[in-house]
């Protein structure tokens, strides 16, 4: 009763706007403490995305000679690495690349899936078919295995990247899409609407889609902090993103040949990675419990 | 009925119970200071709408409320039990031996993993310490006792390989097995067909006659209640608002609820032409909202000053109570919250020689290929086919009403979304206004469209929940009617007039409205175009008594202006007689009869036509139990009867004709219907004279 975003009572009559529903849900994330440490964490990481130049004391690939290997200390907060490049300011520099391309490959995603979630379920037929055996086959393969077989196809850059992203991600959105799209169809008010004599765009984007945002936007969260983890995999792994760039995945990559040497510069970059995907999570599980009970009903 | 003696011992006293559910840190009065006392061998009905408090009345007596439910004062004394004061081990020891029930949704009350002969036995020997070999027994004569008809085969059976009816004569068993002190009937027949219901009604009778156990039976029908019980209690905006027997609380009502909800009913018989429903205005209030006072006296017609101080439980006469101030006025005649009954509109405009019929539906077959596994495939079985409407004509001339009455299962939404383009026909015509309508929607054209409205059953779906009330009804303005944005704007209000809702609504969203605005708004939605025909798929048989009566109206009266065509689809012969002009009674996808609406309460009836007539629980405890009782369930339509679909189950079956030609259409010369049936209409009125039947408009 008490919870959901789904437009309810309000005093004034008037349905709440998506800003108002948006403040709604942060109210509600943090009145539960994990929600709120989660949600906390993400926004900021996010801020450290934005303002990193303004942060790291360093330029990413500056290198320090004199100062290489240094443990953690009041002017290398984080240390330096084997090269003496400053830790800190790469896991500051770091954040803005991972977030960025995890985040782009996310709404990207998002949008081919929504698009191939809503046709497949509304139109069903051949379409939905085809559509959803090619998915089956794409889901069939784990993520990780997906991504190697694809960027030994398309080459390594940040681009492929992206593009692994959105094959790897796109078919599991459309499924969500889809199976919240096939539980709105048979219900009165889209027939009304295709009596009505709507387009199938204005069905599917003014009926049918209001009822896919909320469980969509649990979806974005959730994909999004597993883009990240397969972005730092891939950096780790050597695929994907190459040197100097400060990708966290690829600094665990370059630091863990020195481990013993240089511990501090293996352990920063792996905590951000972790601590970055469990707080967006957190945040996702926190969305999911705010809209879950009315998924429920 | 059973004969009541009131110096038998009493199963269940309830004194000055109320139950509170806490709400963002409030206690909201769910059930207030409610007294109630039920005897051995009484059977106690109670009456109440959804929101009304009876559920959670009916959850405090088994001691089973949710958490953030309490009981906040009173006492419940079963015997000599205090039932409060219980913890849950000594509950157990009371659930299903002193105390049981029957709930609405057998379904999820049998468990579906356990065989219904085990989930029986368990009961027996767990509270009758009985072994396994006596509780064996026990069982499939209990089975027998609710007349299975195979109850060794019924007791190896799980839940769901056995119809509803069947489950629900199951429960039944399971809770009389144990010859409890108290049973509890929650609404045990709502979910079922009207001729099931009968049959289930029929056995609780003869069940509870001769066991002393004292039964409190919640339904919302008075039909029933009038049929079974011996005491009613009405209940209202969480208060008791009368209790009395039940041929004094029909004979004469003393609070205006009661009155007015005996009076939203419409009558077998009643027309549209002859009255209009008296509708109780306004809606239940939600719980913790009631006005201070006297519950009632917002919606209530002879509410005075006085009213606005809360009135006591008055006792009114010999064991009857009434909670209005103005009782006596009422019970010496001085005053009566009984309004006249307006006379209704004539609704069917004067059909003009020659215009053509709105709509002619000739041979409409829909058929539904079922999906096969894959072991079927690789058998090479046949694909079968879901027969859902088989060969029916139909013809709505301009301006009148078509009732369409059937069961569930029948094909009559079927044929609802056929003609709205919704569902593929496989084989017939569909003409509007002698155009040939398209099969697909997508090939039908906008004027097409705006002349083809519907009205959905289920309110909760009806509306988009996120589109405000005045994007709901712009955009058929718009697309349909071709107006302006401005004009469209200016219209919506005339719409929410014309459905008596305030022109605010527009901003608001559908979770915002009560079931029976939202119905209003489906109805002004699908006006908006001013459509020639308007199909009504059973529009109000979710919302509650009180509401429907007016919504009927509305209907009525909408119609009357716009002088469209309908189809009114209910499975409600009351509702349907009470709306239409002509009537047509659907049985498995095949229609078996069709007549005018005085003439279908009257003998020649189709065999159908008549158990159905015989099945409705009458509001009058005077009138006779049901003559008719249809055996078994109606079979699937993947595996239609052959000859004449009704044969298996019809009371008048005549031998192998039935089972092997199909019937030919008869006109009755009196009256003109026509009946699916070998039987001549002559021979059909002969026998069915013989039983008076019930109904005939005397109401």
């Amino acid at each position: 009763m008490t919870a959901g975003l789904k437009p309810t009572h309000n005093a004034l009559g008037v349905a709440p706007s998506w800003w108002r529903r948006l403040s709604l849900l942060g109210g509600r994330l943090y009145s539960r403490p994990v929600s709120a440490i989660g949600t906390t964490i993400t926004i900021l990481f996010l801020l450290v995305a934005i303002c990193g130049p303004l942060i790291a004391p360093y330029e990413e690939n500056e290198i320090l000679a004199s100062e290489a290997r240094q443990p953690p200390s009041a002017e290398h907060w984080f240390g330096t690495d084997n090269l003496g490049r400053d830790v800190f300011s790469r896991v500051i520099l770091g954040a803005r690349e991972i977030l960025v391309l995890a985040g782009l490959g996310t709404l990207l995603a998002v949008i081919c899936g929504t698009l191939f979630g809503l046709l497949s379920g509304y139109r069903g037929g051949w379409f939905d078919e085809i559509t959803m055996r090619i998915f089956d086959s794409l889901l069939a393969l784990p993520a990780l295995l997906l991504a190697l077989l694809l960027l030994g196809t398309v080459g390594q850059s940040k681009y492929s990247v992206l593009i692994v992203l959105v094959i790897v991600y796109t078919p599991i959105v459309a499924r969500v899409v889809r199976s919240v799209v096939l539980a709105v169809k048979p219900q009165g008010f889209v027939d009304a609407a295709r009596l009505g004599g709507e387009t199938q765009t204005r069905i599917l984007f003014r009926e049918i889609m209001p009822s896919v945002l909320p469980t969509l936007s649990v979806e974005s969260a959730l994909r999004f902090s597993y883009a990240i983890f397969l972005v730092a995999s891939l950096g780790f792994l050597g695929v994907g993103v190459q040197p100097p760039s400060p990708n966290w995945g690829l600094m665990v990559k370059e630091a863990r040949t020195f481990a013993s040497l240089v511990p501090w510069a293996l352990f920063f970059p792996a905590a951000a990675i972790s601590i970055v995907v469990i707080g967006v999570n957190l945040m996702a599980d926190g969305v999911k419990r705010v809209i879950g009970p009315e998924q429920a009903d | 009925m059973t004969a009541t003696s009131s110096a038998d011992r009493c199963v269940l006293d309830i004194k000055g119970l109320t139950v509170a559910y806490q709400h963002e840190g409030e206690w909201l009065e769910a059930v207030r200071e409610v007294s109630l006392r039920i005897h051995s061998g009484e059977t106690h009905g109670l009456v109440g709408e959804s929101g009304s408090g009876n559920t959670a009345l009916v959850l405090a007596v088994m001691n089973y409320l949710a958490d953030r439910a309490s009981i906040r004062s009173g006492e419940i004394q079963l015997g000599d039990i205090d039932l409060v004061s219980l913890n849950d081990s000594q509950l157990r020891q009371v659930w299903g031996s002193k105390l049981t029930l029957v709930p609405q949704n057998p379904q999820s009350a049998l468990n579906p993993s356990l065989r219904v002969g085990d989930q029986l036995i368990e009961i027996l020997r767990y509270q009758l310490n009985l072994s396994q070999k006596e509780a064996e027994n026990l069982a499939i004569e209990w089975l027998e006792r609710v007349h299975l008809a195979d109850p060794n085969l019924v007791a190896e059976s799980y839940p769901h390989q056995i119809s509803g009816g069947m489950q629900q004569r199951v429960m039944i068993a399971m809770a009389l097995c144990t010859a409890p002190d108290l049973l509890i009937l929650d609404e045990p027949t709502t979910n079922l067909d009207v001729t099931t219901q009968a049959v289930i009604l029929d056995l609780i009778r003869e069940l509870i006659q001769d066991q002393d156990t004292g039964v409190l039976y919640v339904t919302h029908n008075l039909g029933v209640i009038a049929q079974i019980c011996d005491r009613v209690a009405v209940m209202y905006a969480s208060e008791l608002v009368e209790d009395a027997a039940t041929q004094d609380l029909f004979s004469q009502p003393l609070h205006p609820y009661t009155q007015g909800l005996i009076d939203s009913i419409p009558h077998l018989g009643d027309t549209k032409d002859s009255i209009q429903l008296r509708a109780i205005s306004g809606q239940i209030p939600p719980i913790g909202e009631g006005p201070s006072g006297c519950v009632f006296r917002t919606r209530c017609p002879i509410a005075i000053e006085i009213c606005s101080s809360r009135p006591p439980l008055y006792l009114a006469g010999d064991a009857r109570y009434s909670r209005c101030h103005r009782w006596e006025e009422i019970a010496r005649h001085e005053l009566s919250a009984h309004q006249p009954a307006p006379v209704g509109k004539a609704g069917q405009r004067p059909t003009q020689d020659g215009e053509p019929p709105t709509l002619e539906v000739n041979n409409l077959n829909i058929h539904f290929p079922l999906r096969r596994s894959l072991a079927e495939v690789i058998r090479g079985q046949p694909v079968k086919i879901l027969r859902a409407v088989n060969n029916v004509n139909l013809e709505i001339p301009a301006g009148s009403t078509l009732g369409l009455v059937g069961e569930s299962g029948s094909g009559k939404t079927t044929i609802a979304r056929g003609i709205m383009g919704l569902e593929r026909k496989t084989d017939g015509s569909i003409k509007l206004l002698q155009i040939p309508l398209p099969d697909k929607l997508s090939q039908r054209d906008l004027e097409t469209l705006r002349l083809l409205q519907i009205v959905f059953q289920n309110p909760e779906e009806a509306l988009n929940p996120y589109l405000p009330i005045g994007e709901t009804l712009r955009r058929p303005l718009i697309r349909l009617s071709g107006l302006s944005k401005s004009e469209a704007d200016a219209k919506v209000g005339e719409l929410l007039a014309a459905v008596r809702l305030p022109p605010a609504y527009a901003g608001r969203l559908p979770g915002q409205l009560s079931g029976g605005e939202i119905q209003r708004v489906a109805l002004a939605r699908a006006f908006a175009s001013n459509p020639e025909l308007l199909v009504l798929d059973e529009p109000i048989s979710s919302l509650d008594v009180s509401v429907q009566a007016a919504i009927l109206n509305l209907v009525g009266e909408l119609q009357s202006d716009h002088q469209n065509s309908s189809l009114f689809i209910s499975h409600d012969l009351a509702i349907v007689g009470y709306l239409a002009d002509q009537i047509a009674v659907i049985y498995l996808g095949s229609l078996m009869e069709v007549a005018g609406p005085g003439d279908l309460f009257h003998p020649p009836h189709h065999p159908y036509t008549e158990a159905l007539l015989s099945s409705i629980p009458q509001v009058d405890p005077n009138s006779k139990e049901a003559a008719i009782y249809l055996e078994g369930d109606i079979p699937t339509p993947a595996e239609l009867p052959s000859g004449c679909p009704f044969h298996t189950r019809c009371p008048r079956f005549l031998g192998e004709i039935c089972t092997t030609t199909t019937p030919p259409w008869q006109v009755d010369q009196i009256s003109g219907k026509r009946i699916f049936c070998h039987i001549p209409p002559n021979d059909l009125a002969a026998v069915q004279k013989r039983n008076i039947t019930r109904g005939s408009s005397d109401a």
